[in-house]
C-alpha cells in the first residue's frame, strides 16, 4: 500500500465511524420535534444495548474449549455480588477484575 | 464550573483509565509489532477513537488497498453507536458548542457513563459529559501512542486485566436494572445478543442482534409504556 492509499483507508475508517456517530444527530436536529417513536426507542434502547454490551466483551470466550468461560463467569458473579452488596461502582470493577486476574493465574 | 465538573467527572472515568491504558497499549503494541510507526496509532486513536475497529484497521492496512471493503467494515463495526445517538438525543441538547465533541467521541464507555452517571444538580451536565469523554479520549490516545514507542522493549504478564471493561458494563447494566421499573428492555439484549452470538459467531453477531433488538421493541411497545405507567 502507497501512503495516499494508507491514508485513505485511514480516512474512511473516520468517515465511517463519524457517520455512526452524528448520523441520528443530523436526522433528529434540536429545533425539530423528536417523533414519539424515535423517542421511545431512545428511551428503553439503552438497557437493551448495555445487555448486549456484556456479551460483546465475552464474545470470544468459548464454552467448549479452554477454561469453557467459568473464570469470566466468577468474574462476572464477583463483580455483580459486590455491586448488589456496596453499590460502589469502582470497588464492584475493581474486585471483579482482580478476582478474575488472580482465578486465571492460580487455577487455568 | 469547569474545574467542578471535572472533580464530578474523573472518578467515574478511573475504570477506563486502568482499561484503556492497556488496551491502548496493546494495539500501539501491536501496531509497532505490524511494522508501524508511532504516528499510526497515536493518530488513528485521536481521529477514530473506536477501539475494535482501529484493531481490524491494522489487518487491513497490511492488505491490499480495498476502499470499498473498508467503508463496509467499517459500517459494520460502527454500527452500534446508531443506538448511542438515538439515546444521547434529548442528553446532550443545549450542551452548545460541546455537543460535536460528544458525539465525535461518543465510544462504548464515555456512552454509558454519561447515559447512566447521575450528574448532582449543582455540576454543569454538559461539562460533565466533556470532561468524561475528553478523560477517556485521553488515556485511550496516551495507550496507543506509548504502545507504538515502546512496544517492542515490554514484556509483562497482565493477562486477565482487560477483564476491567467486562466488569465495568456488568456494573453499568446492573445499574440500569436497579434504576428500570420493568426489565424487557435489558433481558432483551442479554437473549437476542447471546442467541445471535451462537447462530452467527463472534464476528457477525452484531448486525443482527441490533436488527432484532429495534424489531423486539417495536412489537413490544404497548407492552413496555402499559408496563411503565
Amino acid at each position: 500500500m502507497t501512503l495516499a492509499q494508507q491514508i485513505l483507508t485511514i480516512g474512511l475508517c473516520i468517515g465511517g465511524t463519524m457517520l455512526s456517530r452524528f448520523l441520528p444527530f443530523l436526522i433528529f436536529t434540536e429545533n425539530k420535534k423528536t417523533p414519539a417513536f424515535v423517542q421511545y426507542i431512545g428511551k428503553y434502547l439503552p438497557s437493551a444495548v448495555f445487555g448486549m454490551l456484556v456479551i460483546y466483551c465475552l464474545k470470544n470466550v468459548s464454552i467448549l474449549h479452554g477454561s469453557h468461560g467459568i473464570p469470566e463467569l466468577l468474574g462476572i458473579l464477583v463483580t455483580a455480588a459486590l455491586h448488589l452488596w456496596k453499590r460502589q461502582m469502582l470497588l464492584s470493577i475493581a474486585g471483579g477484575t482482580i478476582f478474575y486476574m488472580l482465578v486465571l493465574h492460580f487455577v487455568f | 464550573m469547569k474545574r467542578k465538573a471535572l472533580k464530578a467527572a474523573f472518578p467515574y472515568t478511573i475504570p477506563i483509565f486502568t482499561g484503556f491504558w492497556f488496551l491502548g497499549m496493546a494495539y500501539g503494541i501491536y501496531m509497532n509489532a505490524s511494522g508501524f510507526s508511532f504516528v499510526y496509532p497515536m493518530l488513528m486513536s485521536l481521529l477514530i477513537f473506536g477501539g475494535s475497529l482501529e484493531f481490524v484497521a491494522v489487518e487491513m492496512l497490511l492488505s491490499p488497498f480495498a476502499p470499498v471493503q473498508v467503508i463496509i467494515m467499517a459500517l459494520l463495526i460502527q454500527a452500534r453507536h446508531l443506538f448511542y445517538g438515538l439515546s444521547m438525543l434529548d442528553r446532550f441538547k443545549g450542551t452548545g458548542w460541546k455537543k460535536f465533541y460528544l458525539v465525535f467521541g461518543m465510544c462504548d464507555e464515555s456512552f454509558s457513563i454519561n447515559y447512566t452517571a447521575e450528574i448532582p444538580e449543582d455540576i454543569d451536565s454538559g461539562w460533565f459529559m466533556f470532561f468524561v469523554t475528553l478523560l477517556n479520549h485521553l488515556y485511550w490516545v496516551f495507550g496507543a501512542t506509548l504502545g507504538g514507542l515502546v512496544g517492542s522493549l515490554l514484556s509483562f504478564d497482565t493477562s486477565g486485566i482487560s477483564f476491567v471493561m467486562t466488569a465495568m458494563f456488568v456494573v453499568i447494566f446492573l445499574e440500569q436494572w436497579l434504576k428500570e421499573k420493568n426489565h424487557f428492555s435489558s433481558l432483551a439484549g442479554l437473549l437476542v445478543a447471546t442467541l445471535c452470538l451462537l447462530l452467527f459467531g463472534a464476528d457477525s453477531f452484531m448486525i443482527p442482534t441490533m436488527v432484532s433488538i429495534i424489531i423486539l421493541l417495536t412489537l413490544l411497545r404497548k407492552k413496555i409504556e402499559k408496563a411503565e405507567n
